[in-house]
């Protein structure tokens, strides 16, 4: 492919091994990869029904049946995690997509063309930059109407220029490269380069990006959904859950307490796959440690 | 020095007008008539008619973007649609609980976050240089609106120290309005304090490995002063940058906490003129806001054309 032929067998086992040695990147795979898999059993299973309302047992502390307790309506607090998970990975995901989507397209071709186009690029990315972007967020949803494809469309907005811009200074990185010139010399163009030569080489860096603004979009839709601007019921999501427990937590704390950690885990999973992915992958990270 | 901070100001300018397109478009394809919202439903079309000759929107879109635009420059901000105050009054009256609030959390989180950084780098390696950064892994996790939860249970239901939420107004004496801003200011600061941590640490690794940091200990000086004259003062320019960015990230990003906390900030006028179609609040709200990214931005790039020469050439 587009790698140097003669550092592609070494580094990429040697990439393996790094990152089977990396502890950051471990313990974050092994928690993403428990709350995705939580996620995804609560397709087929969950402890209990929650669209079944059992007011008899509403807001019950910790006990075997409810290991997390129950809410205001009854419903067993495990399984709204469950679902609720469901909804925190799709949103964030979506709003990623949306960055990359856009925005690495934006960053490769201002970093291809250069010149009057790259500065347009840059200014405009500069301009939704100054945007504070959870106000901005808020705004979004609030006037467009509250519900989870509008937090994706919301929180995915703010996601275009940091991609652009990584994207872009990766590029920028590359293109002087003596395979890019060979390549432009042998009468390539631009786009062909970029999409054989330009995007397998800062995939990586994409990647470690990726993975921050997944758990920052894990954040932003918990805090929106607590605003009543995300996921709307009988959707269960954590954001909501954390709005409902607020002004029951005198008598019913455990109802706020575990979907905050929900939050706090899968977010502290995220960060550090993301920082042992790019201790792994960024070699010049490496070296310094 | 001067034609790079003429073209720095001439951008932030660019910027904002540009920025005032966006908000001005955007709030202008809104549905909804905010005559009719004020006037309710059964209003008659003569009063619709009156009020919104009055409000001046049955002008063309160019006048009123323009008639908007020249208000915002001279600090006339219209007036609100459901206050009947004008905005920058509202405005200042809210001002004075953001603000203050920005401040005590990016006071708290700098408090925080410089001696724990200093003191993981200065060990770094060893077990609690791992267990701060941990905790800094784990901090930065915290939705802050959780933590506030959390803070108001423990300090304000159960041990009955401070007010669990609202705010008494400064004219109510100083100590009862910092008391109300405290578990706020407390919430907002710990996750930015965690950044701001893992920033300050790896800035003083950075400047630990310098020559200049050796030679300083071989001519005797403590390890403290080394420590805290030497390498901070060199590690601060990333620690200022990020700042920067986090105090424009603190006055704007009240806006869930001051929610928890029934605060009467800048964040709770935007989100209540919102849900009221006062698009005008929000509308000013967004433009105070964006000018203090920009500026703060700006004055974090003269202050590192200040401290580094070779800046102010480049772009």
């Amino acid at each position: 492919m587009s790698l140097d032929p003669v550092f592609i067998a070494g580094p990429e086992r040697h990439i393996l091994r790094q990152a089977l040695s990396n502890r950051s990147f471990l313990i974050g795979l092994a928690i993403v990869a428990l709350v995705a898999a939580m996620a995804i059993v609560s397709f087929v299973w969950t402890p209990h029904d929650i669209t079944r309302l059992q007011v008899s047992d509403r807001m019950q502390g910790l006990s075997l049946a409810y290991p997390f307790g129950t809410d205001h309506l009854g419903r067993d607090i495990l399984s709204m995690i469950m679902i609720g998970a469901r909804n925190s990975i799709a949103v964030a995901i979506l709003a990623v997509g949306i960055g990359i989507g856009l925005g690495v397209p934006l960053g490769c071709w201002a970093a291809a063309r250069g010149g009057w186009l790259d500065e347009a690029v840059m200014r405009v990315n500069d301009l939704v930059f100054a945007f504070p972007a959870l106000l901005s967020a808020v705004m979004i949803t609030a006037i467009f109407g509250p519900s989870a494809i509008n937090a994706i469309i919301a929180i995915g907005i703010f996601n275009v220029p940091v991609f652009a811009r990584v994207a872009r200074a990766g590029a920028l990185a590359i293109w002087p490269r003596e395979y890019v010139l060979a390549a432009r010399a042998s009468g390539k163009g631009r786009f062909l380069i970029t999409v054989e030569h330009i995007l397998p080489n800062i995939a990586s860096v994409l990647l470690v990006q990726g993975t921050i603004q997944f758990a920052l979009g894990i954040l932003a839709e918990a805090g929106l959904s607590y605003l009543g601007l995300g996921a709307q019921p009988p959707m269960p999501s954590w954001g909501r859950m954390l709005f409902d427990a607020q002004t029951r937590m005198v008598v019913a704390p455990h109802l706020a307490l575990f979907p905050g950690l929900a939050i706090v885990v899968t977010v502290l999973g995220l960060n550090l796959l993301g920082d042992g992915l790019r201790d792994v992958l960024d070699p010049r990270v490496r070296r310094q440690r | 020095m001067i034609p790079y901070l003429a073209k720095r100001l001439l951008t932030g300018l660019l910027t904002l007008l540009a920025a005032s397109i966006i908000v001005f478009s955007v709030l202008e394809v809104l549905p909804g008539d905010p005559a009719r919202i004020m006037l309710g439903m059964n209003a008659s079309p003569e009063a619709l008619a009156a009020l919104r000759m009055e409000m001046g929107i049955d002008q063309p879109v160019l006048a009123r973007y323009l008639d908007w635009v020249a208000g915002l420059a001279t600090g006339d901000f219209g007036r609100s649609y459901t206050y009947s105050t004008p905005v920058i009054d509202l405005i200042a009256e809210r001002v004075a609980v953001s603000l203050p609030l920005a401040l005590l959390a990016l006071a708290l989180s700098t408090l925080i976050a410089l001696p724990v950084g200093v003191y993981a780098a200065s060990r770094r390696g060893t077990l609690s240089d791992t267990l701060t950064m941990g905790l800094a892994q784990v901090g930065v996790a915290i939705p802050n609106f959780w933590f506030a939860m959390l803070l108001v249970y423990v300090f304000a239901v159960g041990l009955r120290l401070v007010p669990a939420g609202g705010f008494p107004g400064w004219d109510q004496g100083i100590l009862q309005g910092l008391a109300a801003l405290l578990l706020p200011a407390v919430s907002l600061a710990l996750p930015q304090a965690a950044i701001l941590a893992r920033v300050t640490r790896s800035a003083m690794l950075e400047v630990l490995g310098e020559d200049y940091i050796r030679t300083a200990r071989a001519k005797g000086l403590p390890r403290r002063a080394v420590l805290w004259r030497h390498a901070l003062r060199n590690a601060l320019i990333p620690v200022l940058t990020i700042m920067g960015l986090q105090f424009a990230f603190l006055l704007a990003g009240t806006i869930i906490i001051e929610n928890v906390f029934y605060l009467p900030g800048l964040g709770r006028l935007v989100f209540q003129a919102i849900s009221q179609r006062d698009l005008i609040v929000v509308e000013g709200v967004v433009m105070l806001l964006v000018a203090t990214v920009i500026a703060v931005n700006m004055l974090v790039d003269v202050c590192y054309a200040i401290a580094d020469p070779r800046l102010r050439t480049a772009r």
